[in-house]
């Protein structure tokens, strides 16, 4: 999983989480088994269990507007344990849960066995712009630099007694927002600076990328070709 | 607002990632005549300082907080194709290296925090600084307004999409009151932070905000960017009075809401825990759980709505001015 | 001597603001001579630098590099031929890897294949950095990136590599492998540094830059001990450093 090239598994993503969508919301049975497609890919790729829980946090405010579509749908309800709730609401708070989830859970798997620069190689292989892949390499290249001077300003100041608690105190920190923008900008001028002074004349070089072979293509699409079967099936077995 | 996979049903996210892809082709397009030049790595630069600022949380009650989206902001400073461009490039990375939003959603959430906060934020900011009279007042009241506006406006997106093709049949009325209604009080915050943005870098360089270029006021001196922030107090004082005149009567104030989140919410999470970690990706909050109050005080969140506005309008304008007073020293 | 390396002659230059940087600047630097370039801040030195391969244009004067005069038609080869690092290496290194880093310039003078990994890896061992290959530049110290930020220029050919302040906010080991990464390289040198026992150790001559123009050039050591030109131009050796003392040279 590891080791598979990142065009292969950005593309396997891509299938799985279509035929997540896909799938009927009756088909409770295709949504499992497509949960334990991804549970075990989890296990080979040997995924920290709390990792991978910490990773899935991301989709908190999902459910919780998930979980109050019961009490607010329209139409015919249903009483469960004793509360009166919207059929429509639950069966869209089923559905919601569990496609984001498992689109969660994909995508963890992705991000986890794939380091960042490979994620936009990849993109680069599967013909993405160029445009889009180079600006994305480089937010993630200075990302660290950015948030690391905020983080250092914000360091600075609490350290002069500056705690922002009320609206009335965040003046410093959108001074701070400011000059950040100002160093990022410069920051650009000097980098474009860096790769005019190596022959940069507007177009984004490739080096290193290599194509995925047959064999990588099939393995790394296997888990998203079941998931595609389980849609597929499920949409004929609910018709 | 990362909206995940299943979300929306299968023909709401195709039929929203081709107009996103239609719209992020063409501000690629028009932002290319930059690209050739020096823009790309600038590009990229501003998308890791949109992606810091959005590290900043602010409270917006009910026990959640909201973050800053910055696709107003992002315009406003480097023009509108650039800044959807530089956005929509955090929105893919969020949802290739975080999971935060879907894959298949990706459509949807380029077009909601990208495409419609930059338009968005882009015409009303335009719109106002050529109306109103040219000066730092005009830029930064037409800032906070834009960012306000790209924020409500793109949970009205939101609300549309899903009442297009989302799963579970919540009443359209009741999901656009709630959400438009709580992104107002997120918007406060954009607003906010977006206009002493705004003023903080018209301080010192102001021929790099692109929004403002053609307005002849890079020249002026810095004491009228101070001069501006009073202004800014003023006319925020003038539309809290006005929202009092107007809309209080209808307000139904639920005091206690209000005060237990003014006590219970600090105004920006403390910043200790991010100063410490070596990666921004590595401490990728939970923020932004907008939704949570939809069930819990739809009746009061009018009233709460409306006071909160006024208070904060207030509180903008003393943000400012203290603001200028201390960087005047 | 042949044709210099780097020749630079009556050199002037203003700022769109009207500051005028460079006042006639003449300095020529020969084929494998390492030379420092000393002198205090806002003397002229970055803004020099930056026409060495043309990212700026000269008001006036000239500039050779091995005979090609640095000129709209040659920029690319220009600057194929300068290898200029820049003062921070985060600006210098801008891709997601090390590798893709290096490859960058020779990828853009038409290097594929093979031939173009052949190169990285060549430019990487050269200032022992080859086992980064992989990482992001983010993940490496800063006397690390520092390296690789040669390497990425190493990895044109240049005729004469160029640096900027190579020794500031390394730590002393860094800095130490440094030196030996810059020794032991057959490629002509200049050094823009305030680190002066830095310049003795690895640049036989020295020019003192003031004011838009070079004042002084001479023996590194001699360069050094002159006091009063010392002074003058606000350099000062670290305390109780003799120049003529045993320091390794």
């Amino acid at each position: 999983m590891h080791r598979l090239p990142p065009q292969v598994k950005v593309v396997a993503l891509l299938v799985f989480v279509i035929a997540v969508v896909l799938m009927p919301r009756e088909a409770f049975w295709a949504h499992a088994l497509a949960g334990c497609l991804i549970a075990g890919v989890m296990i080979l790729a040997e995924l920290p269990a709390g990792f991978v829980a910490r990773r899935m946090l991301v989709e908190v405010p999902i459910l919780i507007f998930a979980l109050l579509l019961p009490f607010f749908g329209q139409g015919p309800t249903t009483r469960v344990l004793g509360l009166t709730l919207s059929v429509e609401g639950l069966w869209g708070a089923w559905t919601i849960i569990a496609k984001a989830t498992l689109g969660v859970g994909a995508s963890v798997v992705v991000s986890a066995t794939t380091t960042i620069p490979d994620i936009i190689r990849g993109l680069d292989r599967i013909r993405v712009p160029r445009v889009i892949t180079a600006i994305a390499g480089f937010m993630v290249r200075y990302l660290d630099i950015v948030a690391g001077e905020f983080a250092r300003r914000r360091v600075a100041m609490a350290s002069r007694g500056y705690e922002p608690r009320w609206l009335w105190q965040g003046g410093p920190l959108a001074q701070s927002a400011g000059s950040l923008f100002i160093r990022s900008y410069e920051r650009g001028e000097r980098v474009h600076q860096a790769m005019v002074a190596r022959g940069f004349t507007g177009r984004m070089p490739t080096y290193g990328d290599r194509p995925a072979s047959l064999r990588q293509w099939v393995l790394g699409l296997s888990v998203s070709a079941v998931a595609v079967v389980l849609a597929v099936l499920s949409v004929t077995v609910i018709r | 607002m990362h909206i995940p996979d299943g979300f929306l049903n299968g023909a709401t996210s195709a039929g929203t990632a081709v107009v996103a892809a239609g719209g992020l082709g063409y501000s690629i397009k028009r932002a290319g005549a930059y690209l050739q030049d020096n823009r790309i790595a600038l590009t990229g630069l501003i998308a890791a300082f949109i992606f810091a600022l959005q590290m900043i949380n602010f409270p917006v009650g009910a026990g959640t907080s909201g973050h800053l989206l910055g696709g107003a902001l992002a315009v406003i400073l480097v023009g509108p194709w650039l800044g959807i461009t530089a956005v929509s490039v955090v929105v893919i990375v969020q949802a290739l290296l975080l999971a935060d939003g879907g894959v298949s959603a990706l459509g949807v959430n380029i077009l909601n925090m990208a495409l419609v906060t930059g338009f968005v934020g882009w015409a009303v900011f335009r719109i106002m600084v050529r109306l109103l009279p040219r000066s730092w007042t005009t830029v930064l009241v037409s800032t906070f307004t834009a960012a306000l506006a790209s924020v409500v406006v793109s949970s009205i997106a939101f609300v549309i999409e899903y009442a297009l093709g989302g799963r579970g049949n919540v009443e359209f009325g009741t999901v656009l009151a709630a959400m438009a209604g709580f992104h107002f009080l997120i918007g406060i915050g954009e607003g906010l932070i977006s206009a002493a943005t705004v003023g903080a870098v018209a301080a010192t360089r102001p021929e790099l905000i692109a929004g403002v270029q053609d307005l002849d006021l890079v020249d002026k001196e810095k004491k009228k960017i101070r001069a501006g922030a009073w202004g800014f107090a003023a006319a925020g004082l003038t539309v809290a009075a006005l929202l009092v005149l107007v809309v209080a009567p209808l307000a139904s104030v639920e005091p206690d809401g209000l005060e237990r989140v003014a006590i219970d919410e600090g105004f920006i999470d403390s910043a200790e825990d991010h100063a410490l970690n070596d990666s921004p990706l590595a401490d990728y909050g939970v923020s932004g759980i907008e939704d949570e109050a939809t069930g819990t005080r739809l009746s009061g969140l009018i009233g709460v709505l409306v006071t909160f506005g006024v208070g904060a309008a207030i509180v903008a304008a003393f943000v400012v001015m203290r603001k200028r007073s201390t960087t005047s020293l | 001597m042949s044709e210099p390396s780097l020749e630079v002659a009556g050199l002037f230059f203003s700022y769109p603001d009207g500051h005028q940087a460079l006042r006639g600047v003449d300095l020529h630097v020969h084929h494998g001579e390492r030379v420092a370039l000393l002198g205090p801040n806002g003397a002229g030195k970055t803004t020099l630098l930056l026409h060495l391969n043309g990212i700026l244009r000269p008001d006036g004067g000239t500039v050779r590099v091995a005979g090609l005069d640095v000129s709209d038609e040659a920029a690319m080869e220009v600057r194929r031929r300068v290898g200029l690092v820049f003062q921070d290496p985060d600006d210098q290194l801008f891709m997601p890897t090390v590798g893709q880093d290096v490859a960058f310039g020779p990828a853009n003078f038409g290097l594929v294949g093979a031939e173009l990994e052949a190169r990285v890896a060549a430019a990487l061992g050269a200032v022992s950095m080859l086992d980064a290959i992989d990482r992001a530049p983010h993940h490496l110290s800063y006397g690390e990136r520092r390296r690789v930020a040669i390497a990425t220029v190493l990895a044109m050919m240049p005729e004469i590599l160029v640096l900027d302040e190579p020794t500031s906010n390394l730590d002393p080991a860094s800095r130490r492998e440094l030196i030996d990464v810059l020794r032991a390289l057959p490629i002509t040198q200049l050094v823009v540094t305030h680190d002066l026992p830095f310049a003795l150790e690895l640049c036989p001559r020295a020019l003192v830059m003031d004011e838009g123009s070079i004042v002084a050039g001479d023996d590194t050591v001699d360069v050094l001990s002159d006091e009063i030109l010392m002074k003058a131009h606000r350099l000062e050796l670290p305390y109780r450093f003799d120049p003529r003392g045993g320091t390794g040279r």
